[in-house]
């Protein structure tokens, strides 16, 4: 579990309105009113303020430290010579983006996030459904269904490559004694495995669908979570109605249940792809980025710690960043309209 | 004649209204059931693993039980003796996660408790845009924050102490923190701080004898909420504390010993539930207010 526990609907009650005109003043004079308001103003600002200064020294400056390195040739060893002004040059993006490595990387992390996102809001979705009548026990299912999210990611990524470990992991013998494999299955280290279809044999990349599931597995209950949350607070006379029109259960979730989730899917989804993206451990603890699975954040992480590259490692962070800012953009483009509307 | 075919309609219709209630009826346990089994048995398994002794396991992988005759718990005194004593020192890593977690906990609280009584009652210059602030802070990939501290930290030799990862903790959670607290703070009646204010209480004393004492549920388990955060963090201890065994966390710990060969699987997967067990007993100790408290607003869609 990261820091990304925050609700889709954050901000929501910015607009409560506890302004200083909502508390008893009215009707005293102005004067004490302002001496009042200059008081709060005072005390909310010193209240504040430790947080935007930790905020400001360990998020905002390192923010515009990295711009500055992306743009300066700095290796971890002459930093020493480095100030504010260097000598500022393109050199890095024009590596970064010329090279092969790193298309490659951006194309691996869009691939992880979309089915990453898909799949864990598709469980997360069925769960939900499933869960939605109550029954006894119901609470604690619920509760249990939420562990893969909290549980330590270290943890987690340990027992799922034990368990995918083709010598001694239980998935490779109950595969082979119960499913028929002929031979185990490397999970974590094959790119890519032939499967047979119906007779055609189809390229898949094994290590990547790996992590992809793993992902899935992780974050289906946060999705799960608000669904339900959702879910509760629906009004059931629509449903109602609609029983006594006729219409079958797929009907009416397809017509009343999944149009009014559909705001929650879609926040949760920019929520998901947007920490999918970004996402380091994962893939770093379940393969270290072989076999086909380097995502952008890994690439940049052996920049730094293997080639002590600062400044290619920069610019690589900051190309991830830009692009995923473009990206939500035009999510939000395209679909921030029909989501005030729904 | 039409009375007949909107009667064969409604037949129609009926049956499969039937079929449909009969195949969700059967599929509903079905899969709740694999549901269950897909978050749990990968913690049963690493449970089983651990106490099983390593011979088995490697004759026989695919066993989910142990028998009261292999029922091995010494991969336990393994994992926590120090390495001096030939162990793999995961006491000295407990040590380390809880200080770098209480230690989060206690700061991030005294900045976000009054953060969050800021944000929710006074009204001061950029209030309503510091929320959005805070929440823009988790959109950025932090791995782009990892290069400039690792650099910062490198440079001022902060790097492999703890404190220096508890600080980046700290600002890693203060914005969450204040606003679960902000939520709660809302929720309670401001009348009773204005009763208070009107028999000649100060702010800071209202705020120490009225809206902490109310706030303190909210505040315990947002501390709870914090612990888990920072017990679990990997990215920022891997790039400060790898090169200090001595100050590796437990995640950490973990993390590097299952990259070598010499410690067997059921010792790290003792490891595993030594890492697990707390995270899993302060969920469950708080998670009626933590998912409360996490999807508030969340019902309006």
């Amino acid at each position: 579990m990261s820091t990304e526990l925050v609700t889709p609907s954050s901000g929501s009650r910015d607009t409560g309105g506890r302004g200083p005109g909502a508390g008893p003043g009215i009707g005293k004079g102005r004067r004490k009113k302002s001496v009042q308001a200059a008081e709060e103003a005072r005390t909310g600002l010193a209240f504040i303020s430790p947080t935007l200064i930790i905020v400001l020294v360990m998020v905002v400056l390192p923010i515009l430290w990295t711009v500055s390195l992306a743009f300066q040739k700095i290796k971890l060893l002459d930093l020493r010579n480095a100030g504010v002004i260097g000598d500022y040059t393109l050199d890095n993006f024009a590596a970064v983006l010329t090279s092969g490595g790193f298309l490659q990387a951006l194309l691996t992390t869009l691939a992880y996030s979309i089915f990453g996102t898909a799949f864990a809001l598709a469980i997360g979705l069925v769960a939900a459904l499933a869960l939605r009548r109550p029954f006894r026990g119901r609470g604690l299912v619920r509760a249990v269904l939420l562990l893969p999210y909290v549980a330590p990611v270290v943890a987690a990524a340990f027992v799922w490559s034990t368990a995918l470990n083709p010598q001694y992991g239980i998935v490779n013998d109950w595969g082979q004694g119960l499913l028929g494999w002929k031979e185990p299955i490397a999970f974590l280290s094959s790119r890519s495995d032939d499967l047979s279809i119906l007779g055609l044999d189809i390229g898949v990349p094994t290590a990547l669908l790996t992590v992809i599931a793993f992902e899935a597995w992780r974050s289906f209950p946060f999705a799960f979570l608000f669904l339900t949350a959702r879910l509760e607070a629906m009004p059931d006379t629509f449903e109602e109605a609609a029983v006594i029109d006729g219409a079958t259960p797929l009907q009416r979730f397809r017509y009343i249940v999944f149009p009014q989730l559909w705001p929650t899917l879609a926040v949760l989804s920019v929520l998901r792809f947007i920490w999918t993206f970004n996402n380091f451990d994962d893939i770093y603890l379940l393969t270290g980025g072989g076999a086909g699975t380097e995502v952008v954040a890994v690439r940049v992480f052996n920049y730094l710690t293997a080639r002590y590259d600062i400044g290619a490692a920069a610019a690589q962070a900051l190309v991830l960043a830009a692009i995923l800012a473009v990206l939500v953009l035009v999510y939000l483009k395209l679909f921030g309209r029909s989501e005030d509307a729904a | 004649m039409s009375t007949v075919t909107a009667e064969n309609a409604g037949q129609a219709h009926t049956r499969r209204n039937a079929i449909e209630e009969r195949v969700l009826r059967v599929l509903r346990p079905i899969v709740i059931v694999l549901l269950i089994a897909i978050a749990v048995l990968p913690f049963w398994y690493m449970l089983v693993l651990s106490f099983r002794p390593l011979d088995n396991v490697l004759q026989s992988p695919g066993r989910l039980f142990f028998t009261p005759a292999e029922f091995d718990p010494s991969t336990y005194v393994d994992v926590l003796k120090s390495a001096d004593d030939g162990g793999q020192g995961f006491l000295t890593f407990i040590r380390n996660s809880l200080l770098v977690g209480i230690g989060t906990v206690i700061l991030s609280l005294l900045v976000a408790i009054p953060g969050a009584y800021a944000v929710s009652r006074l009204e001061f210059f950029g209030r309503r845009k510091i929320s959005a602030l805070f929440l823009a802070i988790y959109f950025f990939p932090s791995i782009l924050l990892a290069v400039p501290l690792f650099v910062f930290y490198t440079r001022i030799g902060l790097r492999g102490s703890l404190f220096g990862l508890l600080f980046v903790y700290v600002a890693q959670v203060v914005a969450v923190s204040i606003y679960m607290l902000r939520n709660y703070f809302d929720t309670i009646p401001q009348s009773l701080e204005e009763a208070a204010a009107i028999d000649g209480a100060s702010r800071v004393q209202v705020m120490r004898r009225i809206s902490l004492p109310l706030a303190m549920p909210a505040i315990v388990s947002n501390g709870l909420f914090i612990f888990m955060i920072a017990w679990n963090e990997f990215l920022f201890a891997l790039l400060f504390l790898v090169e200090r065994r001595e100050n590796w966390t437990v995640s950490l710990g973990l993390s590097q010993l299952s990259g070598s060969i010499e410690v067997p699987t059921t010792t790290l997967m003792a490891g595993s539930v030594i890492l697990t067990l707390p995270i899993i007993v302060l969920f469950f100790v708080s998670e009626r207010w933590l998912t409360g408290g996490l999807t508030a607003g969340a019902e309006k869609g």
